[in-house]
């Protein structure tokens, strides 16, 4: 029956996705355009994987929330920029990068397990330290001047496919294997689910925490790459808010905010939904200025709708 | 009538099921009446009726002779029926006068509302008076996170009468309390009847029922099967009533054979909770630990299975140094613990039946390690749940939706599926109903006799003499004596008396 359960909880995202779409594409055929689609498809790549970092973090439960990925986009991209325009080889300096992430995981993971600082507030911490640091690396500066095989990386394509599409449904896969099929996915929802249970178990709940932290700051990382290929450029200023929309996507795919439920499909849904929006909007011509109120009303009603549906799913039982 | 609360023909149904079938339930006035009933018998649907929780679906309720609507808590508060909950509903982070007087700060004088001033000093003599009348020994301003649990009732009690009641239900009310502070409760209730108030009293222990109650109802299926008056209330009686059959409480006990030493602990230290604790576990025996609620049994347990680590003393597994870092290690050595709250430290409750017996071993169960082997899985928990009778109607059933014995049942076969050698019982039995329980216990002994090396601690004095080969009773950390059981001989009052902290048994 938890599998039953599991399939459906997807449905009802997937069905907002498909109709936003048909909806929009009704209204603005330009909508279904190949440069169109390859665009938005970009967009739900960035806060795809962000989501899918999220929802590790969230469903481990304990109040578990990652604050820091819009600021871990922002160092870095600088980071990895940095290293390349001073002449490191772009897949050093991808690797290096990727692994600066990992630490960062592994620091959240240590405050959060060792120290009990509350998630909340370590990653809260990073925000504005990573942001900070990605200022002070370029004095506030751009990083320009990067090489083509780099930018290739946000701005190529497989046969129409854009490459972080490619990235985005090979993470998809990696993780929905984990989530579903691996022991760590089981041991993740039971550390959510009941911290204490777990424990008592045998679960090594702070193992599973940490790796938790690790997964979002990978991904985090990676989407800082992306991005910074995509503007071709490091941006000190970039991703602001985007933890935010990776939050949020992951709770329209399902993740429970008080851990233990979620699933990597979902959160890539949640976050197609909020970059189709973005790109309807656009699509239907509504003033740019809108736009923000809008997207924050949709996640609170989405959300809402979620919780009022369980809630009677729960009744009819 | 000298009825105080009348209740005719009462029914609820919910989608797919009658909880309550044409009940009839009436409280008389200055009376302790008992209410019992399996799970499922339909209590807490009636109880909630009576609250003001839920509307019948059809039947009327009369308090003092007059038809009445009961459509929310308050309207029930307002007729001068208070309930006291099993789970407490208390504010750990105010104080017990604050507390009680929680939603009537103006000590029922003019209205309540947000601008009114509160007169601490007012509130504090107060409840103070109604910790007097029921002989509480905690100041009122005592915040009531620092209170036992013991504590934080009679705080839910003074709550009660602050809404001058003219009866109180107790729903379980003994459920999480330690013998010494049944007694005091059972004095309270005592008391208060004296004081005019009449008692509902809810409970699965049917002992207690036995002693306090003047009258007792029992509920089966939803329905009112049997009602017993003073003079005929027997433990046998209301059992029969309460199952339908006649029920064996404890198995026939058959000499086991003492195995090989299995666990040797010596002068195990930790905090101020555990000081002194030595003993020695073999295989095919079931060592039970008697005591009063703080006398370290739990924490000399979670020294073992690795929750908190030793501060001073040796423990030897199969003849090695043992030293556990974590449950982990604990369950990799094959030492089980069974906990003593199934609902926070046993189960995970939103997962399935499958997935909570399989949770210690999946590493085993998957394939290289680490892809889940759903097939394996399945096989292995329907396997576990046939051979301990789990009742759920499929092993996807989330685990919260079973009775408290079939869950504790779960959680047992997690622990037959990882393969252990030690199975630790923290009160194995606590909150199941009478035929779980008396599985439950048919199980333990079975185990004992398939060579597991059995520790059981329960605060249930039947269970321990009943079951344990011996019996180590402990008082403030401290192992107090050792007792041979192997011919069932021990009594009670022996045992209360070295749980009190008494050395020597001059003249039992």
């Amino acid at each position: 029956m938890s599998k039953q359960n599991r399939a459906f909880r997807e449905l009802g995202p997937l069905v907002a996705l498909i109709a936003l779409g048909v909806f929009t594409a009704i209204l603005n055929p330009r909508f279904l355009s190949i440069y169109n689609l390859q665009t938005l498809g970009k967009q739900a790549a960035i806060f795809g994987i962000m989501a899918i970092g999220e929802t590790f973090v969230i469903m481990s439960g304990g109040g578990s929330i990652d604050l820091s990925p819009g600021s871990m986009v922002a160092l870095i991209g600088i980071v990895s920029t940095y290293m390349i325009v001073h002449g490191i080889p772009v897949f050093i300096a991808i690797l290096v990068s990727l692994g600066l992430s990992i630490l960062i995981g592994l620091w959240h993971g240590f405050f959060v397990n060792k120290l009990k600082v509350p998630a909340f507030i370590i990653t809260l911490g990073t925000l504005t330290i990573a942001r900070g640091m990605a200022a002070v690396i370029t004095k506030g500066w751009p990083i320009v001047g990067l090489p083509k095989n780099f930018v290739m990386i946000a701005q190529g394509d497989v046969v129409g496919f854009p490459i972080p599409v490619i990235i985005l449904f090979t993470v998809l896969l990696i993780t929905h294997f984990v989530l579903e099929k691996t022991v760590y996915g089981k041991h993740l929802r039971a550390t959510g689910g009941n911290e204490v249970a777990a424990r008592f178990s045998g679960v090594k709940v702070e193992k599973v925490r940490y790796i938790a932290f690790v997964v979002s700051a990978f991904l985090s990382g990676l989407v800082g790459i992306i991005v910074a290929a995509r503007l071709s450029q490091g941006q000190p200023g970039v991703g602001g808010t985007y933890e935010l929309y990776a939050i949020a996507s992951a709770v329209i795919g399902g993740t429970s905010l008080s851990g233990g439920e979620g699933s990597a499909l979902g959160a890539v849904i949640g976050a197609g939904i909020i970059s189709l929006l973005w790109n309807a909007l656009v699509m239907l011509n509504v003033s740019t200025y809108w736009h923000n109120v809008i997207i924050g009303a949709v996640i609170v009603i989405a959300v809402t709708l979620d919780i009022l549906r369980k809630k009677s799913l729960a009744r009819s039982k | 009538m000298e009825y105080i609360l009348e209740m005719k023909n009462i029914t609820k149904e919910f989608p797919g099921v009658k909880a309550l079938d044409k009940v009839d339930f009436e409280v008389k006035d200055g009376e302790i009446l008992g209410l019992v009933g399996e799970n499922g018998a339909g209590k807490s649907t009636l109880i909630k009726i009576i609250g003001g929780i839920h509307i019948p679906s059809k039947g009327e309720i009369y308090v003092g002779g007059k038809k009445v609507v009961f459509n929310s808590p308050n309207d029930a508060f307002s007729k001068g029926i208070s309930i006291v909950h099993q789970e407490l509903n208390l504010c750990p982070n105010l104080t017990v006068a604050e507390n009680v007087f929680l939603g009537m700060e103006n000590l029922g004088e003019g209205r309540n509302n947000f601008l009114k001033t509160v007169d601490m000093k007012k509130l504090e003599e107060a409840a103070q008076n109604l910790l007097n009348r029921i002989g509480a020994q905690f100041s009122p301003n005592t915040l009531v996170r620092e209170l036992s649990t013991a504590q934080q009732q009679m705080v839910e009690i003074c709550k009660a009468l602050a809404r001058n009641p003219k009866m109180i239900l107790m729903d379980e009310p003994t459920s999480s309390l330690s013998i010494e502070e049944v007694e005091r409760l059972m004095k309270i209730i005592k008391e208060l009847k004296k004081q005019g108030i009449s008692i509902v009293f809810v409970s699965h222990r049917i002992e207690e029922v036995v002693g306090i109650c003047d009258r007792v109802i029992i509920l089966r299926d939803g329905k009112r099967v049997g009602t017993l008056e003073k003079d005929e209330i027997e433990e046998n009686k209301i059992i029969k009533y309460m199952v339908g059959r006649d029920v064996e409480l404890f198995p026939k006990h058959v000499e086991r054979k003492k195995g090989e030493l299995i666990l040797e602990v010596k002068n195990l230290k930790w905090q101020k909770m555990v000081k002194d604790v030595s003993f020695k576990l073999h295989r095919g025996e079931i060592l039970g630990f008697a005591g009063l609620v703080g006398a370290g049994r739990s924490e000399t347990m979670q020294l073992i299975f690795g929750i908190n680590k030793l501060e001073n003393g040796e423990m030897f597994y199969k003849g090695h140094p043992y030293n556990p870092e974590s449950p982990y290690d604990a369950i990799k050595n094959g030492i089980a613990l069974i906990p003593e709250d199934r609902k926070l430290q046993g189960l995970i409750l939103q997962m399935s039946v499958k997935d909570n017996i399989v949770i210690p071993s999946l590493r085993r169960i998957a394939k290289s390690g680490f892809v889940l082997d759903e097939i394996k899985e399945r096989e292995i928990a329907k396997e576990f749940v046939n051979k301990l009778q789990v009742r759920t109607p499929s092993i996807y059933h989330i685990a919260n939706n079973l009775s408290g014995g079939n869950q504790q049942k779960v959680v047992l076969a997690k622990w037959l599926v990882s393969k252990s050698d030690v199975l630790i019982f923290d009160e194995p039995t606590r909150g199941i109903d009478v035929a779980s329980k008396a599985e439950i216990h048919k199980l333990m002994e079975e185990l004992a006799a398939q060579g597991y090396g059995v520790i059981m601690i329960s605060s249930e004095l039947p269970e321990i003499l009943n079951l344990s080969d011996r019996i180590i009773v402990m008082f403030e950390g401290k192992v107090m004596v050792e007792l041979d059981n192997s011919k069932r001989n021990i009594t009670q009052e022996e045992i209360m008396y070295y749980a009190s902290g008494k050395k020597q048994l001059v003249n039992p």
